[in-house]
């Protein structure tokens, strides 16, 4: 019925939807084949436009959602695997929900490649590496790719087939300057970053499998059309499966958006380019986890009490990534401590079944998070060119630097080499601005609303994690204004950062694109009368799959009004302590003097990696000790093969080669030619040479027969 | 009517003479001769068992004998003949070169 | 005794002594006659056993052609006698003790075997006319007849080539 009447409209929208997956292959496949011989410009375009037509394509498919009145799509594509009466189909699914995310990834998507464009062209001449140019499109395309199969798979399985692809493609840009010099900001950390990424992510990618396996189990699909609503809603069976279910997924949610006790692999994963930070560890990737939550919101709220356990730890992210943020020096480390923050945000909004309010917050984290790291790399870009002459292209306003100079051990990411970068980058400076104060939820801008969402649900249901997401937004505000006051306010704290230079243009157009959609993306879900639109749009497919309608909470001022206070007072706090006095060159962090050894625990992020370390990474690496050295080396190389297999082998064989071999097969053939030759020497004394000795012989033989026929 | 007998007896004694001659002589002439002699002998059973079956197939394979005979000592005097060339000899003892 | 039992008797004694002659008989030439003596027994022989024609032929081919041959060829290289030779001939007291023992085992199994001595089975002795010779060596024994001339051409053309000298050489 759905199917007739949108294909009575002409040509089936629908029907493009796979585009969105191939598209990006084809535009990775053209850069991978043909693009070892072209410009840095071609190879741009071709990545870039093939993520853009992606875009359109997921525009037509928002097209095609409202003619279809907004019902879900069911697209097949192939039938991935047949075992007898069971099928496993590639089915794209068109849903409001899936459409947002589309619209997500391919849209910052598509800014961030044209801002990586004019991003790479100077990283990879500052890293002295141009061939990586077209790795690094193939690899965010095929990134593109994988994060389309994940949003637009109608099954679990699907969507764990992006789920782990996006996660390759993480670990390949993680780990994109794998080979840099180890001894320098770029070392062979980087490569340690990706592993870490990876490992963490496997840890998580368990919990997800263990969820699929459990839901196949009880429920025989994992097709959301077939799960949805039917199969959960009909369910009544004991609570502990749910937990179960849950529990897991909640592990891979942890893994995949980095919330405890996973998220160590986020802040390291800052070693990746910058517009990879922007694209995969801030605005996409990472919130497949709250992607996820949502997908399965007939799971969750089969049983009462699995959200708190999702909101709680959500929260306790948000508060305790925005407490290592506060303490960071690194512009990419407070970012991705932010984003880790953010994202407890929104798992904690998701946990507590706020749906809307963590998508919604997914939507515009993703605007000016994106924004963030694309104007982080913006700065970092500027204070790189400042560094490097070569690149700058400004030699006629720096002063030459000496051999010793040129090699010194310098940061471009550390926030005490930058300050009064705002003059100097205006264009960035002003887009940060933005993205920052969206950040720090400063009424009209995007973040504000969708924050404010999740703290009115919280309210509403759960106050504890209400006042701790509270103390996170303070210190999301907070930590905000100590950067901004860093980096752009003040003095210059080194020479880079006097002659730091403004970025291109291919990358400040996206930044002015994401600064907009900061600024007024809040408005797609107005909080008044006649507002909700993308609460209504998601609602579609959320309360179709739960059967239940959406609470959407009335506009309450009593958490907005004491929210953007705080946000306020926090810019003030950050004003009194990095704004009226600036920092100067060498100076020691205020916040340190003052805090001491609560700064020192921040920055080092409260220790966690080195209590894992201590926990698990040094047990687990002395039984991978104990087993390789004592079990395999020891017992299994040394006592079993060395001696059990080898000693005896040897033995056996020297038996074979001295005795049997020598003495009695050799001996043989030995002994056989030299009969022969012995007896032929002897033999061949027969042969006189006179005929007649031969005609004798004849004649016995003669004789001897017809002797025979008379005696026989 | 002679018996059959006899005759395979005289052929037997000729044959053996022959025999002896080439394994006593030296002369590599006299060896060929007693060769014909041996040939003669089978000649003679073929003749005398054809008598006895009243067949004369066994005449005309003595007659093949003769010819194959006749151009076996064609060829061999001709061999005698180059051997001579070469060694100034007809002593078959001096032809021995072929020996172990 | 019958007289043709007689005359085999006697021509088998002319003919064992003839090759008994040629056997010893250091001059070669004297072998040869020997020889032809021996050949022109065997074809009295040949005419006893009712083969008129291959008498005939024995006498025409054997004791002419063949034997003028070997005569032609010892007055050709001189060769009528041999030195003595000078080591000892063991080989000779060996083979007459084998042609002894061959000759006795023949005669065992000739008259030893059942007593009865063989009979001639077939009593007609026209067997052999030229007539029934032709008619069978034409038909029956075509082809051989035609290899046979085929070999005396090939031996016609080896004994030539052998004997050949190379002027060069």
């Amino acid at each position: 019925m759905l199917l007739s009447e949108a294909t009575t409209t002409g040509f089936d929208l629908f029907s493009l939807v796979p585009w969105i997956v191939f598209i990006p292959v084809i535009g990775l496949l053209v850069n991978l084949i043909f693009g070892r011989k072209w410009n840095e410009r071609i190879i741009g375009i071709v990545a870039s436009s093939a993520v853009a037509l992606t875009f359109v394509v997921s525009v037509l498919q928002l097209i095609a959602l409202q003619g279809n009145h907004h019902e879900a799509h069911v697209v097949p594509f192939v039938d991935w695997l047949s075992i007898g009466q069971f099928h496993l189909p590639w089915e794209f699914r068109v849903d409001t929900l899936s459409v947002t995310m589309m619209l997500v990834v391919s849209g910052v998507g598509t800014l961030i490649h044209i801002y990586a464009t004019g991003y790479m062209w100077f990283d990879v001449r500052y890293k002295e590496d141009l061939k990586s140019y077209r790795r690094f499109f193939i690899y965010m395309n095929l990134f593109i790719a994988m994060m389309m199969i994940l949003v637009s798979g109608n099954s679990y399985l699907m969507l764990f087939v992006g789920w782990e692809g996006v996660g390759l493609c993480s670990f390949l840009l993680i780990g994109f300057w794998f080979d840099r010099n180890p001894d320098t900001t770029f070392g062979d950390k980087n490569a340690f970053a990706g592993k870490k990424a990876f490992v963490a992510n496997r840890v998580g990618d368990f919990g997800f499998l263990m969820a699929m396996f459990l839901t196949f189990w009880n429920f025989k699909t994992l097709s959301f059309t077939e799960l949805f609503p039917d199969a959960v809603a009909h369910y009544s069976g004991d609570p502990a499966l749910i937990w179960w279910i849950t529990g897991f997924m909640l592990l891979g949610v942890a893994g995949k958006s980095a919330q405890i006790p996973l998220f160590v692999w986020l802040p390291d994963a800052m070693a990746g380019p910058t517009p990879v930070s922007a694209l995969i560890h801030a605005a996409t990737m990472v919130t497949a986890g709250v992607y996820l939550v949502t997908r399965s919101a007939p799971i969750f709220n089969a049983v009462e009490g699995v959200h708190i356990m999702v909101a709680t730890v959500g929260a306790a992210t948000a508060l305790f990534a925005a407490t290592i943020a506060v303490g960071q020096h690194d512009i990419k480390k407070v970012l991705a401590y932010s984003t880790v923050s953010q994202l407890g945000f929104m798992v904690a909004a998701v946990g507590m079944g706020a749906y809307v309010a963590g998508m919604f917050h997914l939507v515009t984290h993703a605007f000016f998070k994106a924004l963030l790291f694309l104007g982080a790399g913006s700065v970092i870009l500027a204070v790189e060119r400042g560094h490097h002459p070569l690149i700058g292209g400004h030699e006629d306003e720096h002063e030459p630097h000496d051999d010793e100079d040129h090699h010194e051990l310098f940061d471009p990411q550390d926030m005490r080499n930058m300050g009064g970068l705002r003059k100097r980058i205006p264009w960035t400076y002003w887009t940060y601005m933005m993205g920052t104060f969206a950040l720090m939820g400063l009424p009209i801008f995007a973040g504000f609303w969708s924050k404010d969402e999740i703290l009115l649900d919280a309210k509403l249901e759960y106050p504890v994690i209400y006042w701790v997401l509270v103390v996170a937004a303070f210190l999301t505000a907070f930590y905000m204004g100590r950067q901004v006051w860093l980096v752009f306010f003040g003095k210059p704290r080194h020479h880079a950062s006097e002659v730091a230079k403004e970025s291109p243009w291919s990358m400040l157009v996206p930044l002015l694109v994401l600064a907009f959609l900061s600024v007024f993306g809040g408005f797609m879900n107005w909080p008044f009368e006649g507002g909700h639109q993308f609460g209504h749009w998601l609602g579609y497919t959320i309360e179709k799959a739960t059967g239940h309608a959406l609470h959407v909470p009335a506009f309450d001022w009593g958490v907005a009004i004491p929210a953007t206070l705080l946000a306020l007072l926090a810019i003030g706090i950050s004003w009194l302590i990095y704004g009226r006095n600036p920092l100067k060159t060498g100076q020691q962090d205020p916040l340190e003097k003052a805090l001491g050894p609560i700064f020192k625990g921040m920055h080092n992020k409260w220790y966690v990696d080195e209590i894992y370390d201590f926990l698990i990474l040094r047990p687990y690496q002395k039984l991978a000790k104990f087993f390789a050295e004592t079990l395999d080396w020891n017992i299994w190389h040394d006592w079993f093969h060395e001696k059990g297999i080898r000693d005896n082998f040897q033995k056996f064989t020297r038996f074979l080669a001295d005795p049997i071999d020598l003495g009695v097969i050799d001996r043989i053939a030995n002994g056989l030619a030299s009969t022969v030759k012995n007896s032929g020497e002897i033999l061949s004394r027969l042969q006189t040479g006179f005929i007649r000795n031969y005609a004798l012989s004849v004649f016995f033989g003669v004789v001897v027969i017809l002797g025979y026929l008379i005696f026989r | 009517m002679v018996p059959l007998s006899y005759y395979v007896a005289l052929s037997a004694i000729l044959f053996a003479l022959g025999a002896l001659g080439v394994l006593t002589r030296r002369n590599t002439i006299i060896i060929f001769m007693s060769i014909e002699l041996m040939l003669n002998s089978a000649n003679l059973l073929f003749v005398a068992f054809a008598r006895s079956f009243g067949d004369v197939s066994g005449q005309i394979f003595v007659f093949f004998v003769m010819a194959v005979a006749a151009a076996e000592v064609a060829v061999g005097l001709a061999l005698i003949v180059a051997v001579f060339r070469n060694k100034h000899t007809i002593n078959i003892d001096e032809v021995s070169g072929l020996k172990g | 005794m019958e007289t043709e039992v007689i005359v085999f008797l006697i021509l088998a004694f002319v003919a064992i002594g003839s090759a008994i002659g040629m056997i010893i008989n250091k001059n070669a030439v004297y072998s040869a006659l020997f020889l032809i003596l021996n050949f022109a027994t065997v074809a009295i022989f040949y005419l006893m056993l009712g083969a008129p024609f291959i008498a005939m032929a024995q006498v025409t081919v054997y004791a002419g052609a063949i034997m003028v041959l070997f005569l032609f060829v010892i007055m050709l290289l001189g060769a009528e006698q041999l030195k003595k030779a000078d080591k000892g001939e063991w080989q000779k007291p060996v083979a007459i003790l084998f042609v002894v023992v061959l000759i006795v085992e023949a005669v065992y199994l000739i008259f030893g075997g059942g007593g009865d001595l063989l009979p001639m089975i077939n009593e007609v002795s026209e067997v052999g006319d030229p007539i029934s010779l032709a008619t069978k060596l034409f038909k029956e024994y075509f082809l051989p007849f035609q290899v046979t001339a085929v070999l005396l051409l090939a031996a016609m053309v080896g004994a030539i080539v052998i004997t050949k000298q190379d002027k060069k050489s």
